[in-house]
């Protein structure tokens, strides 16, 4: 398969790549890894008339850490993310899942900010910083600002971003919840995309669920949290009989995916199962 | 639009005019004739295009020849050296790791990559390594004895 004609610009630096951006308004797309990008122009649903590559920036690579956040670069790979010693210590969830995002071979070039940006319904990031209760670092020509990952998520490979602006990093805090955190995840066997995916991050304090945050990938057009669960569990003990009350209704209004590998009803249960997987190792 | 890349591919530099949309694997196929690196899927699925982009496996029908720029490619046939075979193309030789052998080229490469940091895989991460490429002959059983064949006399050398 051949993508359509494209040019091609290589950004050395943040500002570069702004400028562009403004330069070609509608007419460009960003390329880091490319492995969302590059599969949707040979299959032509995506015809650039340009190619910012973003690839070579230094300071959109590397993962570190302040007090409060473990700050991820928009250029890391997925193999950058699952190597990582601070991702492990204080997201364990992160690890997990992005050792399970595509193979070897895709997570070696593909790159979170372009999977965010990208915002697959069955992809794995979304739903995870969902869970890790992250922030989206994104800058234009005026400056830079921060979005929930709550707020940043908007519907089927729809976000919040505007044409003219770049992810530069995202934030993950470092929390209790955080810290005890899990994702289990019903991968399609050919493409590795989850069919259901779930991200748990859970908060237990004196024997009490104080904070629980869960969400799902693969279920809806717009990855979600399930506040039916996580209010369930909030306030009561972290137990098999709280989990198994949780999970008996997940997904409640919520308008759930369908193709031919899983119908409605299906992916529903799908998702109740894997709730109570993802819970069950935290408790 | 025409963009210069130069690549260094199998150890010798290559610089050409490209159209931004050319796949690396065209590139190594069509313009390199190097035609051991093999299309299958043409969808990043099936793993048959796979090469080592500077040490690490990548398939390259999901990369453009101009975000390789400036880097160093290895494809099948930079694998052997002096015209003794690279010991994971001896292991699938030894161990009938192949029958049709079109997914061969990239489970050689992307084996390659795995035995770069794992010297000594178990069977566990070798099937785990080798995910991301289908084979629809063997199943997989003498694959893994091959990888495994390759550790072991590299690890002996």
């Amino acid at each position: 398969m051949v993508p359509y004609k494209v040019s091609y610009h290589k950004a050395n630096s943040v500002a570069e790549a702004i400028e562009l951006l403004n330069k070609y308004e509608d007419e460009c797309k960003i390329i880091a890894g490319g492995h969302s990008l590059v599969p949707m122009m040979k299959l032509r649903l995506a015809e650039p008339e340009n190619l910012i590559d973003i690839s070579g920036i230094e300071e959109l690579s590397g993962i570190t850490e302040t007090e409060n956040f473990i700050i991820i670069g928009a250029c890391a790979t997925h193999a950058d993310i699952g190597r990582s010693d601070i991702i492990k210590k204080h997201a364990p969830m992160l690890e997990q899942a992005t050792n399970k995002v595509g193979d070897v071979q895709v997570r070696n070039f593909g790159t979170i900010g372009g999977n965010i940006a990208h915002a697959d319904p069955a992809a794995d990031w979304p739903t995870l910083l969902l869970a890790a209760n992250a922030k989206i670092i994104i800058q234009n020509a005026e400056g830079t600002r921060e979005v929930d990952a709550d707020d940043f998520f908007q519907g089927l490979f729809s976000t919040d971003m505007e044409e003219n602006e770049l992810i530069t990093a995202i934030y993950i805090p470092k929390s209790a919840a955080n810290r005890n955190s899990v994702y289990r995840k019903f991968p399609q066997p050919a493409s590795r995309f989850a069919l259901v995916g779930c991200a748990a991050a859970i908060e237990v304090r004196n024997g009490k669920v104080a904070n629980a945050r869960v969400a799902f990938a693969g279920v809806s057009a717009t990855p979600f949290r399930d506040s039916g669960i996580e209010k369930a569990l909030e306030g009561r003990n972290f137990n098999a009989e709280s989990i198994e009350a949780a999970t008996s209704n997940v997904a409640n209004g919520v308008s759930v995916m369908q193709d031919h590998f899983a119908n409605e009803k299906y992916r529903r249960h799908l998702a109740g199962v894997f709730a109570k997987k993802a819970l069950t190792d935290l408790a | 639009m025409q963009v210069e890349v130069s690549l260094t591919v199998n150890g010798k530099l290559y610089k050409q005019n490209v159209e931004p949309r050319m796949l690396l694997v065209q590139f190594l196929r069509d313009e390199l004739r190097l035609t051991g690196t093999h299309i299958g899927c043409d969808t990043s699925s099936c793993g048959a295009c796979t090469v080592l982009l500077d040490g690490k496996a990548l398939k390259s029908c999901t990369m453009l020849a101009v975000q390789a720029n400036g880097k160093s490619v290895k494809t099948i046939e930079g694998m052997a050296e002096n015209g003794a075979l690279h010991p994971l193309q001896e292991g699938f030789h030894q161990e009938h790791g192949l029958q049709c052998g079109f997914c061969t080229p990239g489970m050689i490469m992307t084996a390659a990559d795995l035995l770069s940091h794992n010297p000594s895989p178990n069977e566990h991460e070798i099937r785990e390594a080798l995910e991301g490429n289908f084979c629809r002959c063997t199943g997989y059983h003498n694959i893994v004895k091959s990888v495994q064949y390759a550790a072991n006399k590299m690890q002996a050398s």
